[in-house]
């Protein structure tokens, strides 16, 4: 009886410290799982856009209306934003609330930045005769490009609300794997823009017409 | 239950988690999982009984030729409520309730990776299903199909595909929630020595099931999204008018839907997989292959989705590459059958009810699956597509395979669930009664069919001589009704008596049946070690030279463990377990989902409100206090 007692307590202390059969944090399983999901999302919505590349019967067409030294710097910007998240977590895993908080609020900035560029860039479109119902580009433009703004403002929401955790302290290093979550999060939104830019932006479409 | 902690009494500035655990309350907060599964299993059931009587009003106005028992709108929303209930809020659900409520026994945890994931997993689902059925009062239910083509599905006048669209956004959000849960369960949390070939066979067909959810799901979510935007935004995504291409919604819609199929029949085949070898009491025939053969449907399962397709025009090489594929397909898929009767050949077979609605599901399913493989065959596709033979097939795979697996879970868990038995005679007469008017009502759409009755017709006249077979078709209807109705008496009965179940009243093989019935909040005492396949069974009985199989004598390993479990309350008290608690957050971040549905159609204001929603949701779910 009282080598069975001893075995349960072991047992209840493994489980408090989350020992798991692969070794991986459940957490950051799951989040891996999660964004694998996501690029068949973004998969789907990006064929989408290949699919009806240049296929719009009334302008304006892509070439007229981009603006691409503009998008490759709030592309840049977003990028950029990979940097500080890794040298937030850099931080908090030397134990530095200090530097964390820099770099997490930098990298919500950059996040930012990259979203009021992204309004900034929808909005002149609108005002060149581009809107969501113009023609097939307009549509799956916006659509696109809008799913990928809507990941990064949640990005956003979460490097803020990790801020937030930071200043009421409650992020101690040991939890330096939430962070590290939001990072896998944000490093994935960024890859996905690049395929997006790359696809969007830079392979050109030709007119109906043959213009370029 | 001595051995559960209280939560502590840690106060915070949030409100404090909820602690009671019985009544009303308990169940709206509750993130135990197996309280979950049956909260998914009864939901799932209600809906069963709604589509269920969407199928017998769809009956009696195809019972004879030129009726008007309904009119022709309401006829169309009948079938394609009665095709999204019974996918999205029936078999899937209850495919999930076993899942949540069995997963983590089978593997030997005490919960799921994330328990307050989980019950966000079921209210979402619940929500949703929900804002679907509140179309009818609310201008119109979906009426385009159940797999709502464009650009019919564009073009409805009524609100009923929009609803479509947004409804299964969010029990899509839901089954891909839970899918990452679950799978992060089984592959995280299997108690020690539990290697992924000692798992049993359908915790393996989970882990394939909630893969597939979560690599499929995101597919169909960007077609409703397009949808949607079609619909409300007048966007172009499926406007042939504009350049679209209204087939872009059948690619998407079938690189979903086919997965989708697998999904739906793949935790029936892990089900029978269970039974097959407690009531023939032989261990599974070749359980690596029945293994490998679910992961090889799992797979091939997204490369054959165009053959839904082949009379939309794909051209003579797609057609042949998904013919061949398909019939690829048929070939893991029949390996099982005959796992499955191997596992049978000699075995002392006992004929409880269970086994018979397991040995049902094999024989449709292997009618459902020959016709299936006839459809691989294009030119007999052309011939067949949009008649009642498909009808006849799919129900044949998912009513005569699916529900007939899920029933036999139902009758062979029931007592680890509830600590009762349901009755066998009682058990028994719903089995017939059911394979009997499951064969007449879908057998005679073979013929109906080959005559060139096409389906999602809501009358047809009465020259073309087709209605006998339909008539037969209505009257098997109501059979099937009869036996739903039969079973729900045997439920009802049950608990008529009092809750005194052995730990292992089937002499079965798999840990859930280690523990009591039902199990405890915290479902093991002690978490087992695990040494080989079907690990109860080897607890309980040893081979001996001669290969004779003999019961190991008491004081084996098993008699110590029940040992343990008649001890646990008295030595239970130092040894605290933690439980996670129940939360009201959950429910409140599923709740904002329906609403900005709501205002996605109605006004913008009520989406700013559910955006709210579901952030207090999310932020009470992060800063409430935890357990420990």
């Amino acid at each position: 009886m009282a080598q069975l007692g001893r075995s349960m307590d072991v047992h209840v202390v493994e489980s408090e410290h989350e020992r798991t059969s692969t070794g991986l944090p459940h957490l950051k399983l799951a989040m891996w799982l999660f964004l694998a999901s996501d690029c068949l999302l973004f998969g789907a919505l990006i064929s989408t856009y290949v699919l009806y590349r240049g296929a719009s019967r009334v302008g304006p067409y892509p070439a007229e209306v981009f603006d691409i030294p503009y998008t490759s710097v709030s592309s840049f910007v977003l990028l950029a934003s990979s940097l500080t998240m890794v040298l937030a977590l850099a931080a908090i895993q030397r134990g530095d609330q200090g530097q964390l908080r820099v770099w997490l609020l930098a990298t919500a900035m950059l996040g930012t930045t990259f979203v009021g560029g992204q309004v900034f860039e929808f909005t002149t479109f609108a005002d060149e005769g581009l809107t969501l119902t113009t023609n097939l580009f307009s549509t799956t433009f916006y659509v696109l490009t809008g799913f990928h703004g809507t990941h990064v403002v949640v990005g956003i929401l979460m490097l803020l609300t990790v801020l937030a955790l930071s200043f009421a302290g409650r992020l101690p290093p040991e939890r330096a794997m939430t962070v590290e979550l939001v990072g896998l999060y944000w490093h994935f939104v960024d890859i996905v823009w690049i395929v997006i830019f790359t696809v969007v932006y830079l392979i050109p479409t030709g007119t109906p017409g043959g213009a370029q | 239950m001595a051995t559960v902690s209280v939560p502590g009494e840690r106060r915070s500035w949030l409100v404090r988690r909820p602690r009671s655990t019985t009544g009303f309350w308990s169940w709206v907060t509750t993130v135990d999982h197996k309280r979950i599964g049956i909260l998914y299993g009864i939901t799932a059931f209600a809906f069963f009984v709604v589509g269920g009587s969407e199928a017998l009003l769809l009956r009696l106005q195809l019972a004879q030729p030129e009726q008007e028992v309904v009119s022709a709108a309401v006829y169309n929303e009948l079938f394609t409520m009665h095709g999204v209930t019974m996918v999205f809020l029936v078999v899937m659900p209850l495919s999930a309730a076993f899942f949540n409520y069995l997963i983590p026994l089978m593997i030997g945890a005490r919960d799921v990776a994330f328990p307050r994931l989980n019950a966000y997993s079921y209210w979402a689902f619940l929500f949703g299903g929900v804002f679907i059925y509140s179309s009818f009062f609310l201008g119109g239910a979906p009426n385009g199909g159940w797999f709502g083509y464009a650009p019919n599905s564009v073009l409805d006048p009524t609100r009923g595909m929009t609803f479509y669209s947004l409804g299964l956004i969010i029990t899509g959000i839901a089954s891909t929630v839970s899918a990452i849960n679950l799978a992060v369960t089984v592959i995280n949390m299997r108690a020690p020595g539990m290697t992924l070939f000692r798992m049993p066979v359908f915790v393996w067909m989970g882990l394939v099931v909630q893969l597939l959810l979560a690599f499929s799901l995101p597919i169909i979510t960007v077609g409703l999204t397009e949808l949607f935007f079609d619909r409300r935004f007048h966007t172009h995504f499926f406007d042939p008018a504009a350049g679209g291409d209204p087939l872009l919604w059948q690619h998407l819609f079938w690189l979903f839907g086919h997965p989708e199929v697998y999904i739906l029949i793949l935790p029936a085949m892990g089900i029978v997989s269970e039974v097959l070898p407690v009531f023939a009491r032989k261990p599974l025939f070749g359980y690596q292959f029945v293994v490998f053969s679910g992961i090889a449907i799992g797979f091939i399962g997204f490369g054959v989705w165009a053959h839904h397709m082949f009379a939309t025009g794909l051209g003579p090489v797609a057609n042949t590459a998904f013919g061949i594929s398909t019939m690829i397909i048929a070939v893991p898929t029949g390996v099982k059958i005959f796992n499955w009767l191997g596992t049978l050949w000699r075995g002392d077979i006992r004929f409880a009810t269970p086994m018979l609605f397991a040995l049902g599901f094999i024989a449709m399913f292997v009618i459902g699956g020959l016709s299936g493989v006839t459809h691989a065959v294009v030119p007999h596709d052309y011939q067949q597509t949009d008649t009642y033979y498909i009808v006849a097939h799919f129900h044949y795979v998912l009513f005569g395979g699916a529900i007939f697996g899920l029933f036999a879970g139902i009758y062979y868990w029931w007592p680890k669930v509830f600590g009762r038995f349901l009755n066998e005679r009682i058990g028994r007469i719903n089995f017939w009664i059911m394979l009997i008017g499951f064969n007449l009502t879908f057998g005679p759409m073979h013929i109906l069919g080959l005559q060139g009755m096409p389906r999602r017709i809501h009358s047809y006249p009465a020259s073309l001589g087709l209605g006998f077979w339909n008539l037969v078709a209505t009257a098997g209807a109501f059979l099937i009704a009869l036996s739903v109705l039969v079973f729900l008496v045997n439920a009802v009965a049950s608990f008529r008596r009092p809750a005194e179940m052995a730990a292992d009243p089937w002499d079965a093989r798999t840990l859930e049946w280690l523990t009591t019935s039902p199990p405890p909040e915290h479902n093991f005492d002690e978490i087992p070690v695990v040494h080989s396949l079907d690990e109860l069974w080897h607890r309980k009985y040893a081979e001996t030279r001669g290969g004779r199989v003999v019961p190991v004598p008491a004081g084996g390993a098993g008699d110590e463990h029940e040992a343990v479990a008649d001890d646990s309350a008295g030595h239970g008290a130092g040894h605290a377990i933690h439980m996670p608690s129940p939360s009201y957050w959950p429910v409140v971040a599923a709740l904002g989902l329906p609403i900005i549905a709501y205002g996605l159609i109605f006004n913008m204001w009520l989406v700013g409100l559910g955006v709210v929603v579901v952030l207090v949701g999310f932020y009470g779910w992060i800063l409430e206090p935890s357990a420990e």
